[in-house]
Parts: structure tokens; sequence; C-alpha cells
């Protein structure tokens, strides 16, 4: 696949402070921080680099100071106990967080060398480059047809025959295809779980994102349609590059080439906490040789 | 493995303090709703009894005669067409302000001044009696620019406004959110997330409860008072000069001492129950034919 030059913002910001200035009177966690560790080099080149990321739900800092960088082609995937933060983190990196009330980002995360945060920067840009699969499967109330040609349709494809094309050719690449080629007029809250969060994916991957970001895409769905949705992510890994945010270890050591270990930190003194990437690394190397005593502790089923 | 003896379990719900509430409050409750089915139904009986007799197609479409007039000649055919202008100018006025200030409310006001502002300025609008809102409309407007259709359209759109807008910021607020996040996902703005996903998942139940809103403007009789005047001739236009509606009709003829005229009012008051239940039916049709995808 070819990849375009990122165009999202009519003029490239120079890389911003680390910091706003109107930094927010929150109570600062008093434990150091872990210096964070710097993913090893890899082939391929950088979609994503976050550069001492904090999020923020109004006054609660969740994450604090997060730098990793997301390489192409690859499978990234994101773990750690419920509340450290993962799901954030992902979601900053196509600013689906703007649609929270409250929500903030401090830091700088930059897509293919442009900062997401820049003055100029349209959300809606962005999203149509990276794409977003959730943790419910959520098919819009309309057909099966209607749902995957949905995103080509705002983007201005009317064609019906090409319409026909980018629905068979993204339903065939979400492994969907054979079992509703029959019924694309049926509504989409039609098909079983399973179904219905690969018609989401297809959903995503007709408007030919370049990154596919994966919220526990897994979690309402049997082992079954679980193996089916990972032979579809490593299917088209080749096209894509991919976060996902799991819970299930064994979901990110069969998937993922480069793994993310999320912590939650805790603060007794003013009672805060806050979520930080503990460690990143290739996905071997932290689950068989972890260098931070909390990852081991963690991928070994000692805690959570 | 439990060995059966002797004596088998008693399965039956156990006599006592427990069991005789449980049946006291069915009792009760089956009571209550007979009560509140006997009114209905009555009214249903005797507004169908006594309004069959005079119904005809001559009836509907014929001029209203002098109230002294025996049953069987004339008809409420002004009333009727009344009815059809000043209702229609109603809803074209205050359905499209009512679901617009819905979706502002819902989907771009957030918690803002302004948008708060507008949902207890709806929610006190409901409660303002209709009498109230003819007088508003007879002052501003009738005082200046005399009686007509479009200043009773006016009175009743003031009434319908709040209802279709709280009607329509329920249903918005049905929609869930993932939809609308699976929609801004793949690159939509605000407006196509509005247009294409929310409206269409909420249409069925916005639809409904502007016919509701409808069918409740249409049997209002206080607001139409300051406002049409309520004549007996016919007048097709309805931007100038007095005219007449059916529940204005059903309040002068069923007022008046001659027997004709309290038929006609009979008459008029199935026609008005009719009008309403077809635009129930209505409603549900609608919902129906709008959650095809939604099941």
């Amino acid at each position: 696949m070819e990849q375009p030059e990122p165009d999202i913002a009519t003029s490239l910001q120079p890389p911003k402070p680390a910091a706003e200035p109107q930094a927010p009177p929150v109570p600062e966690p008093q434990a150091p921080l872990m210096p964070q560790p710097q993913a090893p080099s890899g082939p391929g080149s950088i979609v994503f680099d976050a550069e001492r990321v904090s999020c923020y739900y109004g006054s609660f800092r969740a994450v604090t100071d997060v730098s990793l960088s997301v390489y192409e082609n690859e499978i990234t995937a994101f773990i750690g106990p419920s509340g450290c933060g993962k799901t954030t983190v992902l979601r900053t990196l196509n600013r689906m967080n703007d649609l929270v009330t409250g929500a903030r980002v401090e830091g700088d995360v930059r897509y293919r060398g442009s900062s997401l945060y820049g003055k100029d920067v349209s959300p809606i840009a962005v999203r149509r480059r990276i794409g977003m699969v959730f943790q419910k499967p959520n098919p819009f109330p309309k057909s099966i047809y209607d749902n995957v040609a949905y995103g080509p349709r705002i983007n201005g494809e009317h064609n019906r025959g090409r319409l026909d094309e980018i629905v068979e050719r993204s339903l065939r690449q979400a492994a969907l295809w054979e079992e509703v080629k029959d019924r694309l007029k049926a509504s989409g809250l039609s098909l079983s779980g399973g179904q219905a969060q690969r018609l989401c994916i297809a959903r995503t991957l007709a408007v030919e994102p370049d990154v596919v970001l994966m919220d526990e895409p897994c979690s309402a769905l049997d082992p079954i349609a679980t193996g089916a949705i990972e032979d579809l992510m490593r299917d088209i890994k080749q096209r894509y590059t991919i976060v996902i945010v799991t819970h299930n270890m064994q979901q990110a050591t069969r998937v993922s080439d480069r793994t993310a270990f999320f912590s939650v930190l805790r603060n007794e003194e003013s009672d805060t906490r806050t979520g930080v990437l503990v460690e990143y690394g290739r996905t071997q190397q932290i689950f068989e040789d972890p260098t931070d005593s909390r990852t081991e502790a963690y991928v070994t089923g000692q805690v959570g | 493995m439990t060995v059966v003896t002797g004596q088998q379990p008693n399965l039956r719900e156990p006599k006592g303090w427990r069991r005789t509430k449980n049946r006291t409050a069915t009792v009760l409750m089956v009571i209550a709703f007979i009560l509140a089915v006997i009114p209905l139904v009555f009214v249903l009986i005797t507004v169908v009894a006594r309004g069959i007799k005079i119904i005809s197609w001559q009836y509907l479409t014929s001029p209203i005669p002098p109230q002294v007039v025996p049953a069987g000649i004339g008809g409420i055919g002004p009333a009727i067409l009344g009815t059809i202008e000043i209702v229609a100018l109603a809803t074209a006025m205050a359905v499209p302000l009512g679901v617009l200030g819905a979706i502002y409310l819902n989907e771009y006001g957030g918690k803002g001044v302004l948008a708060r502002l507008i949902g207890f300025m709806a929610d006190v609008m409901t409660g303002v009696p209709s009498i109230v809102m003819g007088l508003f409309i007879f002052s501003i407007w009738v005082l200046h620019f005399g009686f007509s259709g479009f200043a009773g359209a006016l009175a009743l759109g003031c009434l319908m406004l709040p209802v279709v807008i709280r009607s329509t910021d329920e249903m918005l607020k049905l929609v869930p959110n993932p939809l609308r996040e699976g929609s801004y996902a793949l690159g939509a703005t605000k407006a196509r997330v509005t247009l294409t996903v929310v409206l269409p998942a909420a249409i069925g139940g916005i639809v409904s409860g502007a016919l509701l809103a409808i069918a409740r403007a249409a049997g209002e009789t206080a607001p139409l008072l300051f406002t049409i005047l309520t004549v007996f001739t016919a007048n097709r236009n309805p931007f100038s000069g007095p005219t007449t509606s059916i529940p204005s009709q059903i309040f002068a003829n069923a007022t008046s001492p001659y027997t004709g005229a309290q038929d006609r009012a009979w008459g008029a008051a199935l026609t008005l129950v009719v009008i309403a239940f077809v635009l129930m039916i209505a409603a549900r049709m609608v919902t129906a034919r709008f959650t095809r995808y939604s099941r």
C-alpha cells in the first residue's frame, strides 16, 4: 500500500514543547516516575511518536508522561490492569477523546512527523486516516451494505459500482463476505456478536485508513470469533498498522509484535492515582525477559 | 446425591403476611386499572353513539347552518377546513423548529448556558395553560393584524413547540453514544453524524412524538378563542379574516339551546376523536416502519 504524505495540518507545526502553558492545578504525583523505557529500534518507519503524553479528564490525571513509538505494519499491543489508561492513550491517537467533555492532552503525539494536537489539525481529517474499532460491536442501524459503505459515502464516493467493489473487498478482508454475501440488505443488527465486530472492522477498513486502533475488540466474543479476528489482524497487518488494547495476555503474545505494559501508580499522600507506561518492547522480551519487576509480576499472573 | 426421606418439599408460596400483601396489591392494581378505563370507555361510547347518527359525507362537507336548523341539514365543512389549515400551519412552524431545537440541545449545546436555558424554557412552556398562549398571541399579533387562521396557528404552534422539543430530546438521548463514536471514528463531521446516524436512529420516535403533539393541538379550543374568533362561514384564506375550527364549533354548538346544533356538536366531537385516532395509528405505523433496521 502506498503511503500518502500526511497532510493533516495545512501548515506543519514545529515540535511543540511538552507542556501547555496553562498547566492545571493538579496535584503532581509525588512518587518518582519511571524512567521511560525506549523501544528497541526496529525495521519500518515510525507511525506514532508519543512524547511525555499526559491525559486529563477534568482535574483527574488519567495517564502521566507516556512516551512510546508505534512502527509501521506492526501490531502493537497495550496491556495492563483496569484503570491504567490503555484505552485513554489509544483514544488520544485519533483524537477520539476530543468528544469527551473535559478531556485534555498534554505533551505531543506526532503522527508520521506531524503533531496530532497542532493548532490547525482537524480531528475529522485525523480520524479519516486513523480508524478505530470499539470494545462493543456498534453497527449502525442500517443494512450490512450501508454499514460498510458509510465511510466511503461520507468521503464523497457515490458511484454504485465502486461502492459495490469497496463493500465486497472490505467484507472479504474482514473474513465476513462468505457469511453475508447473500443478505447484504439485512440489518447490521441481525448479526451475531462476532459477525457484528467483523462488520465494524470491515466498516473501518472500507475507508482505507493508515492505522487501525482496536479497543479490546474481542472482549465480548467467544474463542472462535476471537480466533477469526486474530487471523484477520495478522492478514491485514501487511497493509495497515494496528494498535490493540487487550486484557488478554495470550492474545497479545499471539498477535502483537510489540507490547506496552501500563500500570497504575498510586500516591498515598495525595490519594491520587494515575496510569503510567511501565515497560515497552518486543512482545517476546516483555513476556519472557521483562526488565521491570511489575511487568514480570503481571505477565506471570502474580497480580491482576 | 440426596435421598428423599418421607416428606416431600412444599414448593407452594407459604401462607402468611407476605402472601396476603401480594394478593392485596394485585387486587388493588386490577381495581385501579378498571377505574381508569371506565371514563375512557364511557367517553368513547357516548361520543360514538351520539355522533355516528349524524355523520355522513354531506355532514362533513356542507356549510355550517344557523343553530336553529334541525340535524340532518348542513354540516361542519368549514370547521374541518379551518382545523386542517390551522393545524397544518402550526405543524409547519413548530415541528421543524422543535426538532432543530432538540438537536441543538442534545448534539451541539452540551452543558452550555444556552442549551440549559432552552431546556429550562421548554419545560416552563410545557406548563403554560393553553388559554394564556391564546392571550399572548392575541396581544402580540391579533391586536395588530386582526383575527386569522394564521394567528390560531401561531398559538397552537407555541403550544406544540415545547412538546416537540421534549419528545425529540428524549428520543435523541436514547441513541447510544457508541453509534456516534463509530461514525466519528470514520472521519465524519458532527453534522454528518447527526444527519446520517443520530436522526435515522431516532426518526421513528421523533415522528410519532410530533404526531402526538399534532393530535393534541388539533383538539385545543382555548388558544383559538382569541385568535380565530370562530365564525360560521367558510374562510379559505388562513392568513386573513376570522375562521373556524372543529373544537370551536363543538363549543359554540354544544352550548346552544337547539337540539339540531347539539347533534352537530356530537358529530364534530366524533370527527375530532377519529382524527386523533388516525394520527395515533399513523404514529404507531411510522414507528414500526422506521425501526425495521433496529431489531
